[in-house]
């Protein structure tokens, strides 16, 4: 279980989304530490720590939305899950898609996970909870794994 | 918009795990589960490979939806197992969870590495045991979408 807060990368190009995800992680009582890019370029200089992020820890987790400006979401998936330091970082793959071939392609890129993104606030609350209750309670996060590493 | 072919079509699970206790108690908690589901084991890691390929005796086995992997199996390693089916063009799209008794950061790590897509491991309580599959059924099965 991790005892650090948790750091989300999220990335997501639309705002209301982009808000409707962290309230629902918000709703309950785990904390959460939210970094968000607006489009595939940002997500990954982020992760690449170049230009204006060269100080944005690494992220525990990423949250990401196939439809991006710049540079789409699947390009994202295969450049993060090519990378021999990246590709360890778990991507639940979150958007509106419900598409057989945009999930297969994902699994097939490597995507750890796919969600569809509910319309309904209520359901994404819930679906924000089931995830927070899988990644962060039940499964362990490979940050978790070079901490326990690094202290030792 | 499912077919009429997809409805009531359960969710196949192929767990490779070699003790017969962690068996039963994966079987009890999903039978509990809301979403029909079928599952099939294996006891090592070349009847695991054979399954996926449907060669030898389970020529007639479904393609699994979802993958229970021990790490620590008889005959080929979990370690070894996961490998191959993530390097595989037909099988590496196959959701792969880790459920072992190892808390090894090596381990933890490297299966990451190699695309599993996570990592739980087992507590020895039975009642904690039954959470934890519960959770992995209520992810896996309820909330994610899974290749097909």
């Amino acid at each position: 279980m991790v005892t650090n807060r948790c750091k989300i990368l999220l990335i997501e190009d639309n705002p209301a989304d982009v808000r409707l995800t962290v309230e629902a992680f918000r709703e309950n009582h785990f904390d959460e530490t939210f970094y968000t890019v607006k489009d595939g370029v940002e997500a990954i200089m982020f992760l690449r720590k170049q230009g204006a992020y060269s100080d944005v820890p690494v992220p525990d987790l990423i949250l990401l939305d196939l439809n991006l400006p710049k540079k789409n979401g699947r390009e994202v998936l295969a450049e993060i899950k090519h990378d021999p330091e990246l590709k360890r970082i778990p991507v639940v793959v979150l958007t509106t898609s419900n598409a057989d071939e945009d999930i297969e392609r994902s699994y097939d890129l490597h995507a750890n996970c796919y969600i569809t993104k509910p319309v309904d606030l209520d359901d994404f609350i819930y679906i924000a909870k089931t995830i927070k209750e899988f990644w962060f309670r039940i499964a362990i996060l490979p940050s978790e794994a070079g901490e326990c590493y690094l202290n030792i | 918009m499912l077919s009429m072919s997809d409805i009531g079509k359960p969710i196949f699970i192929l767990m490779v795990e070699d003790n017969p206790a962690d068996v039963r108690l994966t079987q009890e908690a999903l039978k509990e589960g809301k979403v029909h589901n079928h599952l099939y084991t294996v006891e090592n890691g070349e009847d695991a490979l054979d399954f996926l390929k449907q060669r030898g005796e389970f020529e007639d086995v479904p393609r699994p939806d979802l993958i229970l992997l021990d790490l620590n199996l008889p005959k080929k390693d979990g370690r070894e197992v996961l490998e191959e089916i993530k390097n595989d063009r037909e099988l590496r799209s196959i959701p792969v969870v880790i459920l072992t008794t190892s808390k090894a950061e090596e381990d933890i790590l490297r299966t990451y590495n190699l695309h599993a897509n996570c990592y739980v491991t087992k507590p020895v309580d039975l009642d904690e045991f039954m959470i934890v599959v519960k959770s992995i059924e209520n992810f896996w099965l309820q909330i994610v979408k899974l290749p097909r």
